[in-house]
């Protein structure tokens, strides 16, 4: 089949991905670029740090300056889709236009999980998802003096790093029992534990948030679950993200905690894929079982592979999951999944800020997640890659470095 | 606007516009400069905007520290003059910088 219209539904790093790719790709037909938000699609991850502080300019959060978008001829439609018409392959926008396409790409991402309590709506309570969140919490985050984050995940407690070096009181409430629990192991949550206090950050686990209490239509305080009141001039939540899955739903598209899509990245229907926070995909290091991912590298990764598949290269998805976060001085990386896993070797110490975690599961390394030790994470992302695996006992000899194994073990 | 110019390991030249305080991988990915991949958005997180600066201009930019110099240790073929592009902000006078891109980014 002719491929001679591509429409992407979502401007965010993969549907933006996908944009750039088919064009590199030399793909020559239509693109059509759908965002609801207004100006050039951006990055995101700098929203609740770097760009928060004013370290990055709004410019340098664009992936490409509007030249491109005319050069490359992506047509870029600030619009709402309303509906996917599936019968007659195309898309209606709030505006009353219809988009036809020979193939549709699904790239709506995600929206926060929005905090369900008393006062939630009042000005001083943020979620951070878009550059117009960001905008407005920037200046209240430079004079806030008491702030409470809740969800001690990437997001809140890279905030909360921001607030602690803005010199504000933080406190943040958090339902488990540590730092980051759903996506790192003990021994590197206990390390950003301690990071966090010696930042002045207080930490109330084993709570959530009760009540936020107004004063003059602004917030002035929370009561935690347990009762707790804490003073608070601003609330900033990160409380996990909600895939947009309406659109796809509604044109009876299969779902499964996503927009559920098969290892070449279609979703039920041969005319439509699916990428990014939004799908739900068969993970190769996942045991190809469902899984559905937050990160850039999964947005960017998936949206090469559907531009190479539109061109004509298709290859099943198996691209090493990893991720990054920022907080203070530590950078976090994190190569592979380490879910299941049921034993750690730790190379380097807590105590000098630079340790890594290596996961195992079943004598075979699934993860490894290294603060400020930026070389292991790059051999790391290496080993993961392809076989051989490394084992624990040849992580346990004293002076084991990865990238010599890495380099000792290469093909 | 200063004009950067980039070569590909097989020789071919690209000559594009940059802005003073931007930075290297920026101007190049801003660009659609075939090479230089940027995937993390200049967090220096990802080593896919690694290039070589010219000898000649080597010297006008600090030195690789910390995060870049361990991300380097592990790109395809360090030289002394590899850098990763998201670290390098332009400034004034460096019209004419060179920067040679290197075979592949991994």
């Amino acid at each position: 089949m002719t491929l001679n219209s591509v429409v992407i539904v979502g401007a965010g790093q993969g549907g933006f991905q996908v944009a750039a790719s088919l064009r590199q790709e030399g793909y020559q037909g239509a693109i059509t670029l759908i965002g609801d938000e207004p100006g050039l699609p951006y990055q995101r991850p700098p929203l609740s740090k770097a760009y928060l502080l004013g370290k990055i300019s709004a410019t340098a959060l664009l992936f490409r300056p509007m030249d491109f978008y005319t050069q490359q001829n992506i047509e870029l439609v600030h619009d709402q889709v309303v509906a996917v018409d599936r019968n007659n392959r195309q898309v209606r926008l709030a505006s009353g236009r219809a988009v036809p396409y020979d193939h549709l790409v699904l790239a709506m991402g995600a929206h926060n999980r929005p905090l369900l309590v008393p006062g939630a709506d009042s000005r001083g309570v943020f979620g951070i998802k878009t550059k117009a969140d960001a905008d407005e919490l920037a200046p209240l985050a430079k004079e806030a003096r008491d702030v409470v984050v809740v969800g001690a995940g990437f997001v809140g407690l890279e905030f909360a790093a921001v607030a602690a070096a803005n010199g504000a009181t933080v406190h943040v409430l958090e339902l488990g029992d540590r730092p980051m629990a759903r996506a790192i192991s003990r021994e590197m949550s206990d390390l950003f534990r301690a990071a966090h206090e010696a930042w002045g950050v207080h930490f109330e686990f084993r709570q959530g948030i009760g009540q936020i209490l107004i004063e003059g239509g602004k917030v002035s305080g929370v009561v935690t679950s347990e009762g707790k009141t804490l003073p608070a001039d601003l609330v900033v939540y990160g409380i996990g993200v909600i895939p947009n899955v309406q659109l796809a739903l509604e044109a009876g598209l299969d779902i499964d905690n996503g927009i559920k899509v098969d290892s070449n990245l279609l979703t039920s229907d041969a005319h439509i894929s699916s990428l990014g926070d939004v799908a739900s995909f068969p993970c190769l290091q996942n045991g190809q079982k469902l899984l559905r991912l937050e990160s850039v590298q999964n947005a960017v990764d998936q949206g090469r592979a559907i531009a190479a598949r539109l061109v004509g290269k298709p290859a099943p998805y198996t691209a090493l999951p990893w991720f990054w976060t920022d907080q203070g001085n530590l950078k976090l990386q994190i190569a592979g999944l380490s879910m299941g896993y049921d034993s750690t070797v730790a190379l380097g110490t807590p105590e000098s800020g630079q340790l890594s975690v290596l996961c195992f599961r079943d004598s075979q390394l699934v993860a490894v997640e290294s603060c400020n030790r930026p070389g292991d994470h790059m051999a790391a992302r290496k080993i993961l890659a392809r076989p051989p695996r490394l084992t624990p006992a040849e992580a346990q000899v004293p002076g084991f470095e990865l990238k010599a194994w890495e380099a000792a073990n290469r093909d | 606007m200063p004009t950067l110019t980039f070569i590909e390991h097989n020789g071919t030249r690209h000559q594009i516009h940059g802005e003073v305080g931007q930075s290297v991988m920026q101007a190049a990915t801003f660009a659609m400069l075939p090479g230089i991949q940027g995937d993390c958005g200049g967090a220096c997180s990802c080593a896919t905007c690694h290039a070589y600066v010219d000898e000649a201009w080597a010297d006008r930019f600090p030195s690789a520290t910390g995060t870049e110099d361990e991300m380097l240790d592990n790109v395809t073929e360090r030289r002394a003059n590899s850098r990763l592009s998201c670290q390098l902000v332009i400034e004034e006078g460096m019209d004419g910088l060179l920067i040679h891109l290197p075979a592949s980014q991994y």
